[in-house]
């Protein structure tokens, strides 16, 4: 009987579960993880700290899903290193594998930034725990400065709007949600939720702090109740690097998401994925891939061989209301239309024969319909350009593919 | 198991798998008061039209579904090759629209959480409601 352990309790340690469980069931499967809780879905932490998803719904599996998949599980407990195919824990105990996943995310990057030791009510915004210490901090019109205009900076300040705070938003960069925004669907954006009274300061960072203020670059300074530092997430590398496991940006693995030691798998955040949209490795840290990502461990390490290809970046996410799906790389031929009254905007991006990156805004049905021209990298010579421009429709395929997906006919 | 399967050379676009589902669906007894006092009910089945092409798209209940490996909370899951979405835990921020790549999932003004066809699974007993009430016999639930 094999002895699988898992390190983390997140999307990749869950697809892990269930990607062995769909190949073994009989060996053992130990989950290891420093926090407290059953299984939770990371990303709704804003929705509960808004109030929206209470604590019953913010699991990301059933209360029995451990019991079920027959998983012994070991809270609040941390890894310490991997050795001699054993795990090494804070406690002082060890645990032997035959199979190993490494599926450890990652952690909030906060920069050195003068005076930071003085503030008292500081945060970050990753985990369950997290969100907690900041709803016990906020109130009506609790002043909110929060460091980062990215996807995290931004669901926090969405959450805390909802809980009526005074939200002040400073980003170095000049624009709004650069990792999946254009120039012009950023602008959209921020009107959008300025037009709800959280304020922005761009192209600007901290100078100095003092217990309850900023003080900015640009000359500005803002006094704050409590502060948010959401500037980035670095992956946990850690357990695979001092092992001897070769780590880039993230942990480097192969198509079956074995890192570079024998035995050892790794899935999600804390990974470099290979883009196919660009052609690039990166990290693509986004609870699809993680989920996706450690199934395909799951397989591998029970012993059916199975890849992980056709990987792109691809977030959908809302913001005060106003949707988004993006997908893909932005690097060439622009087609653009945009409606900004109603703050809807559409851009697609073609480039060698392909569709390689979409934004919708406001308008985003059937978005995976794009989506699965990304991936499939299927041939604009194979579709109904116009029909495509207009809107994702299965129209737009020839009558073979519509036969196939729609009718199971085979040709 | 079975699906549904649509057949495009015979699909009249009449729209009336639309109102069949979306009445199904609805929780009322029957179409009239589903439509009663101006309610839109949403229809998880949509009919696409072209110059002389018909054809309607509803889930797909793939083997390999990306909906349920991409949903961030765990409100879609599988049970016995039908996927469903249960409405309690979804919190509407429509990463399964980003990710099914027929376009299924069903979005709407009018409604914070998606909707999609589960085969009136939960309205019906499995026994579909556009099948049913297609009058050209386009739409048929078949094993193939």
């Amino acid at each position: 009987m094999k002895k699988y352990v898992i390190i983390g309790n997140s999307a990749a340690a869950i697809g892990a579960v269930q990607g062995i469980r769909s190949v073994d069931k009989d060996g053992t499967i130990t989950i290891i993880t420093d926090e407290a809780y059953h299984t939770y879905s990371r990303p709704l932490i804003s929705y509960w700290l808004e109030g929206k998803v209470t604590d019953e719904k913010i699991y990301y599996r059933e209360p029995d899903f451990y019991e079920k998949n027959n998983v012994m599980t070991m809270f609040s407990t941390r890894a310490e290193k991997i050795e001699n195919g054993f795990v090494v824990l804070d406690n002082g105990g060890k645990v032997q594998y035959d199979k190993l996943l490494i599926a450890t995310g990652s952690k909030p990057f906060v920069p050195p930034m003068k005076g930071l030791d003085e503030v008292e009510d500081k945060f970050t915004f990753m985990t369950w725990d997290s969100a907690k210490a900041i709803r016990e901090k906020v109130t009506d019109g609790t002043k909110v400065l929060i460091i980062g205009a990215g996807l995290i900076g931004l669901k926090c300040a969405e959450a805390l709007y909802h809980l009526n705070a005074d939200i002040t938003v400073v980003d170095l960069a000049d624009r709004i949600l650069p990792s999946i925004l254009d120039v012009r669907a950023g602008e959209i954006m921020q009107k959008h939720i300025e037009q709800k009274g959280t304020k922005f300061i761009l192209g600007a960072s901290v100078e100095q702090f003092s217990k309850n203020s900023a003080k900015l670059t640009n000359g500005d300074t803002v006094d704050f109740d409590i502060l948010v530092v959401a500037v980035g997430v670095r992956p946990n590398t850690e357990l695979v690097s001092e092992a001897g496991g070769k780590v880039e940006k993230g942990i480097i693995t192969d198509l079956h998401q074995q890192t570079t030691i024998e035995n050892v798998y790794a899935a999600g955040d804390c990974t470099v994925s290979h883009d196919c949209s660009s052609d690039t490795d990166k990290i693509l840290a986004l609870l699809p891939n993680a989920f996706m990502q450690g199934e395909v461990a799951g397989k591998n390490m029970a012993g059916e061989e199975t890849l992980y290809l056709n990987a792109i970046p691809m977030n959908a996410i809302g913001f005060y209301g106003l949707h988004i799906i993006t997908a893909g790389s932005y690097n060439g031929d622009a087609d653009i239309t945009e409606d900004a009254d109603k703050e809807i905007y559409k851009k697609l991006v073609f480039r060698d024969g392909l569709l390689k990156g979409f934004i919708l805004m406001g308008d985003v049905a059937r978005a995976g319909i794009y989506t699965s021209m990304i991936r499939e990298q299927i041939p604009l010579t194979d579709v109904d350009f116009e029909l495509l421009r207009e809107k994702p429709q299965m129209m737009m395929f020839g009558k073979a593919r519509r036969e196939e997906k729609l009718a199971g006919i085979t040709h | 198991m079975k699906k549904v399967y649509v057949n495009e050379d015979w699909c009249l676009a009449c729209h009336l798998c639309e109102y069949y589902c979306a009445a199904a669906n609805s929780g009322a007894e029957n179409m009239i008061k589903a439509f009663a006092n101006g309610n839109k009910p949403i229809p998880r089945i949509r009919v696409e039209e072209g110059s002389g092409i018909n054809f309607a798209v509803q889930c797909r209940h793939c083997d390999v579904p990306l909906c349920v490996k991409s949903c961030i909370t765990g409100a879609l899951s599988v049970k016995d090759g039908v996927i469903s979405c249960d409405e309690s835990r979804c919190v509407g921020c429509y990463t399964c629209v980003l990710a099914c790549p027929y376009g299924c999932i069903v979005t709407s003004e009018s409604s914070k959480v998606i909707s999609k066809c589960d085969l009136c699974m939960k309205n019906n007993n499995g026994d579909p409601a556009c099948v049913k009430g297609c009058p050209n016999k386009a739409i048929v639930l078949e094993e193939r």
